[in-house]
């Protein structure tokens, strides 16, 4: 195949950046949307030239690295898949393909591509984690009942790879899709009931804090998600907020 | 915004709260707007309880409008600090491909209702206040009916309403399902909701333009 690429260029934070046009030729259907991306900063290099920054890791569809707005949607036109996974047979010869970095002020461009997710961290920092005493004494978790209901469900928010899919898709910009897995995979089982009131009242201030927009349940993120996460989780995150500040 | 509505979720909870209130509303106000196609005087006895009853003219009218307010200031307010969430615009964003066209246009929708509550205080609100308590006429239980049929001569204003009615029917198309949602609503019987909000997003703006038309008819 051969294909037009615009791309997002920015030099740093700081400079303002702009869509640059790129021609790759002979890409093979069979590569992966971050192969051509290679292939297209091989050409770059060997012409002295910049290459495009861009975020990936495992390549697998497992760590949530890679990142891309194509063709103006999260990981691009295929569903269930990050863009590692996103194969280049779901394009056709010829096309014309609009390459964007995640678009939110809570996530700045650091270069090109690249966008800085780290407030995804902050929010896991303010509230994402169960505090356990290692002494020795705690008790194992196999020995916890829990139901195969709930064990799932929490299995399912889990599932969560923080790649910021529904924020990139989000009109809002909003992160509840993530934060609501996050509080989820906690809420449903019973080591995270302990500090349940504190959890979801510090993870959504800190969300709020981070300038992340507010859900009108347009239902795009669950949509664009590679994990399956599902709006079922928002709710529950809205519920377990409205509990928690009655508790105060 | 202090307190409880500084948090994003929070004010998700509000705007579900007075939404769900203006969707009861309605059914109320519409029941009482067929009753004029059927009887000329149930409808003008309803509507002198309406307007005389203190307990809804000081207690539940006050409420409503106040909700409306909160309401569309509330939708303003989430709708500035969205867009504010994204600075740097997409050159390429494919909205409809993962989400309905009501969903992301409820602002635009909001504000079409908006100007029709403008329109339609200014038709039977203002009117009402000034006969009951500017000018202080003498209380006439049967005027309703002739007020009501005589507003909708005007073509421009039956194809108005009628308008309004279309975009009111795809507010709700997105926003009753939505209100649930927002209450952390979201369970086994949520497809019943979603059904249901269907339903009542045709049926509810239908019967308003029914009423409109049958009026501007039949005079
Ligand atoms: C009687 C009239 C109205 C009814 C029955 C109504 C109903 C609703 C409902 C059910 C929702 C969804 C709430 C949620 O998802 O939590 C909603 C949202 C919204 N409404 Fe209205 N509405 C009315 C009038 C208006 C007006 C006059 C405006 C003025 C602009 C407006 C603006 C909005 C906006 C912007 C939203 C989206 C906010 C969000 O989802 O966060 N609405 N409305
Ligand atoms: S909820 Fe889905 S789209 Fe959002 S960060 Fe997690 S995996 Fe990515
Ligand atoms: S590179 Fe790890 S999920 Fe795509």
């Amino acid at each position: 195949m051969n294909l037009t690429l615009k791309i997002w260029r920015q030099k740093d934070s700081k400079t303002k950046g702009q869509m640059v046009e790129y021609k790759v030729t002979d890409i093979s259907e069979h590569m992966s949307f971050l192969e051509m991306m290679d292939v297209l900063n091989e050409q770059l290099v060997a012409k002295n030239e910049e290459p495009v920054a861009f975020d990936h890791d495992c390549r697998e569809g497992i760590c949530g690295m890679c990142s891309l707005h194509i063709n103006g949607e999260a990981h691009g036109p295929d569903r269930g898949i990050t863009t590692c996974q996103l194969h280049m047979r779901m394009f056709h010869d010829g096309e014309t393909i609009t390459i964007e970095p995640w678009r939110a002020k809570a996530f700045p461009v650091i270069k090109d591509l690249v966008v800085d997710r780290t407030a995804f961290e902050r929010i896991q920092q303010a509230g994402g984690y169960i505090s356990v005493n290692t002494s020795g004494n705690t008790q194992d978790a196999n020995g916890i009942p829990i139901s195969k209901h709930n064990a799932d469900k929490a299995m399912d928010a889990a599932a969560c790879i923080g790649c910021g899919a529904c924020v990139a898709s989000c009109k809002n910009s909003s992160a509840m899709l993530f934060v609501g897995a996050k509080v989820s995979q906690f809420a449903l089982l019973p080591q995270g009931k302990v500090e349940a009131t504190e959890r979801v009242l510090n993870m959504v201030k800190q969300m709020d804090e981070e300038g992340f927009g507010n859900c009108t349940n347009t239902g795009a993120c669950e949509v664009e998600c590679p994990k399956g996460i599902t709006l079922e989780n928002i709710a529950r995150m809205n519920r377990e907020y409205l509990s928690a500040s009655m508790k105060g | 915004m202090s307190g409880f509505l500084s948090s994003s979720i929070a004010r998700k909870f509000a705007m579900a709260l007075s939404a769900l209130f203006l969707i009861i509303f309605l059914i109320i106000h519409l029941t009482v707007n067929l009753t004029s196609v059927f009887s000329e005087d149930v409808f003008n006895q309803l509507s002198h309880f309406m307007g005389t009853n203190p307990l809804i003219q000081f207690g539940l009218q006050p409420v409503l409008i106040i909700g409306v307010i909160f309401h569309f200031v509330m939708g303003f307010v989430l709708e500035i600090r969205n867009k504010g969430a994204r600075d740097v615009k997409y050159v390429n964003f494919k909205g409809a491909a993962n989400s309905t066209w009501m969903s992301r246009n409820m602002v635009y929708s909001g504000l079409a209702i908006l100007a029709f509550l403008v329109i339609h205080f200014i038709d039977f609100w203002l009117p009402e206040m000034n006969y009951k308590y500017i000018e202080g006429l003498p209380a006439d239980s049967t005027r309703y009916y002739e007020e009501l049929q005589h507003k909708f001569v005007p073509l421009w204003r039956a194809a108005a309403y009628s308008v309004a009615f279309v975009f009111l029917a795809l507010h709700l198309l997105h926003g009753f399902q939505s209100a649930f949602q927002s209450m952390g609503f979201n369970n086994k019987y949520s497809s019943f909701v979603k059904a249901l909000g269907k339903w009542y997003s045709i049926i509810i703006p239908a019967g308003f333009i029914f009423v409109t038309l049958y009026h501007h008819f039949n005079h």
